[in-house]
């Protein structure tokens, strides 16, 4: 009873999506497997990052964890934005649900999203590599953490606009290029010194990074730096989503 | 009478473009349980924002608002559940049917089997075989339904409509005005805002008057009709009015509508129109009703 309000919110942002799930899911799935086929076949013969893994093998986890990322950022700061543009925000405004009861709902779902929108470019690029699960835990963690963070972001970024072109700026200049420089499709290691410094500052490179040591046991740096990192940034963001729905931040005036 | 609405002194100022602007200044009245309250006042009175305030979408800057005994700050959650809003933008979630929209409605709420209470109330309101349908598909007066029913899915105690019948066709009016009086018979408290006076005057027991954030009038809405000008003058013409007329006078078009306090000043009225050499055509002296009440209260505020 407790949580009840909480789980319709999470089931009503779940079947948001899902009634679309063509747009939702299918359609970032087709973008991964374009990725994979177009970078696969290009370098597959040109680079190999860990001994004895094809770099399509290596391609694979990192095309999953991004999709996982971005999807779960589109999900909560796309939620956010329609209901606030279309007005339908105030259905919600008006319940007596707690600031944390909107940040798990929001936040699950995205999650929830990343990992569908994730198990779908990874039953489909599975076709193109055999899969290793080296370490299949950081899988697990790293999925669950990088799409709870992500969903964070979305949450905060669909707090903060005030129109649809803010979300996509918040995604097409913050979290596309800190995905893309994270080694998704390279390793780091590979970077001259100034750009692998400003990879360690990047928390989507550890992300990744700790995703891909589940697969192969390898990886740029420790797994468990990787997840401090990862828990830290996590922390830091739900404090600042959080703060933002309990002082009802460009939702209640 | 217990009360169930308390606005207790309750300001607001936002920060306007030419500075700070007061939409509430110190609005303080309670409305009891049971009663059917309207709230009138011309557009940018601050209507809206005192039922924001009650409803926890907008904050007072100062002041407080309780609802059942619940402050709608510090026990918002207990405040919301004695509430439900029904918000003058026509507003719907597109992804959702009718029945849908319910459920996830009550669910808010904490209620997870409310079939019987949405049943009853797509009956009541005229959607019983819309309950399939997704929400796009609905025409504006249907989705006005809808809203209505949203706000009714927990059974608040306190019911608030703000602009509900604003552009819908009579019909609606009817089953939305029928279903809340029931409501309002078994006990719910109603608190209306509305444009249409008609309305206000036949269904609401107390009425407060608004105006640039302040109480300008609250009084039982038989006071409020027999305390002010009680006869009104109407009659066509296409001539000027003379002056000391013209300046208390309603004009649209060729109808007149002036206000008087009694018959003497009826006499008074039509002298100045004879001695002006106005031609009054199909005169009428009737019973003032609540829009003249209204007018003559915005005016003399205005003149205050």
């Amino acid at each position: 009873m407790r949580f009840a309000g909480a789980r319709t919110l999470f089931n009503k942002e779940i079947l948001r999506f899902w009634k679309v799930s063509v747009q939702t899911v299918a359609a970032p799935v087709l973008t991964a497997v374009l990725y994979l086929l177009i970078f696969g076949h290009v370098l597959e013969d040109h680079v190999q990052v860990f001994p004895g893994v094809g770099y399509t093998s290596f391609l694979i986890p990192g095309l999953v964890m991004m999709s996982v990322l971005q999807n779960a950022y589109a999900n909560s700061s796309s939620s956010l934005i329609q209901s606030k543009v279309t007005g339908n925000l105030v259905f919600l405004l008006l319940t007596p649900l707690s600031h944390w009861a909107w940040f798990a709902a929001y936040v699950g779902a995205s999650v929830v999203r990343g990992l569908a929108v994730g198990l779908g470019v990874f039953a489909v690029t599975v076709w193109f590599a055999p899969p290793h699960f080296a370490e299949p835990w950081w899988i697990v963690i790293f999925a669950v953490l990088g799409a709870g963070m992500l969903g964070t972001l979305g949450l905060i970024a669909g707090l903060w606009a005030e129109k649809f072109d803010q979300t996509a700026a918040f995604q097409n200049f913050l979290i596309m290029p800190m995905t893309f420089l994270s080694g998704v499709f390279y390793s780091v290691q590979s970077l001259p010194a100034f750009w692998l410094g400003l990879s360690h500052a990047n928390p989507f490179f550890y992300m990744i990074d700790g995703f891909r040591r589940g697969f192969f046991g390898a990886s740029d740096v420790s797994p468990w730096l990787s997840l401090a990192v990862v828990g830290a940034s996590f922390a830091g963001v739900s404090a600042i989503a959080l703060r933002l729905l309990a002082t009802g931040y460009k939702i209640r005036s | 009478m217990p009360v169930s609405v308390v606005f207790d002194h309750v300001a607001k100022t936002y920060a306007g473009a030419r500075g700070e602007v007061r939409a509430l200044d110190g609005v303080a009245f309670n409305i009891e349980q049971g009663e059917f309250f309207g709230l009138l006042g011309p557009n940018g009175a601050g209507k809206t924002t005192l039922i924001s305030v009650l409803a926890g979408l907008t904050r007072a800057t100062r002041g407080h608002v309780t609802v059942m005994g619940h402050d709608v700050v510090a026990d918002y959650a207990a405040a919301r559940k004695s509430i439900g809003v029904v918000p003058q933008e026509l507003v719907f979630d597109p992804f959702f049917s009718v029945r849908e929209c319910l459920r996830i409605q009550s669910g808010y709420f904490g209620i997870r089997h409310n079939e019987a209470w949405i049943d009853e109330l797509l009956t009541g309101l005229g959607l019983a075989d819309k309950g399939d349908v997704n929400m796009r598909q609905l025409s504006g007066g249907m989705k006005r339904r809808v809203l209505v029913a949203q706000a009714l899915v927990h059974k608040p105690p306190v019911i608030v409509l703000d602009e509900p019948t604003a552009g819908v066709d009579v019909e609606l009016r009817q089953t939305l005005w029928g279903f809340i009086a029931g409501l309002n018979k078994q006990g719910h408290t109603v608190l209306l805002t509305t444009h249409y006076l008609e309305e206000a005057e036949a269904l609401c027991g107390r009425i407060a008057m608004l105006k640039q954030g302040r109480v300008v009038a609250l009084d039982r809405t038989a006071n409020l009709l027999a305390g002010t000008a009680s006869t009104m003058l109407r009659f066509k013409t296409d001539q000027a009015l003379p002056a000391a007329v013209a300046a208390r006078a309603r004009v649209t078009g060729r109808m007149v509508q002036v206000t008087a306090r009694d018959a003497a000043e009826v006499e008074t009225l039509l002298g100045q129109l004879r001695l002006g050499g106005v031609k009054v055509e199909d005169l009428e002296i009737g019973r003032a009703d609540l829009e003249d009440v209204f007018l003559e209260i915005m005016q003399r505020e205005t003149l205050a």
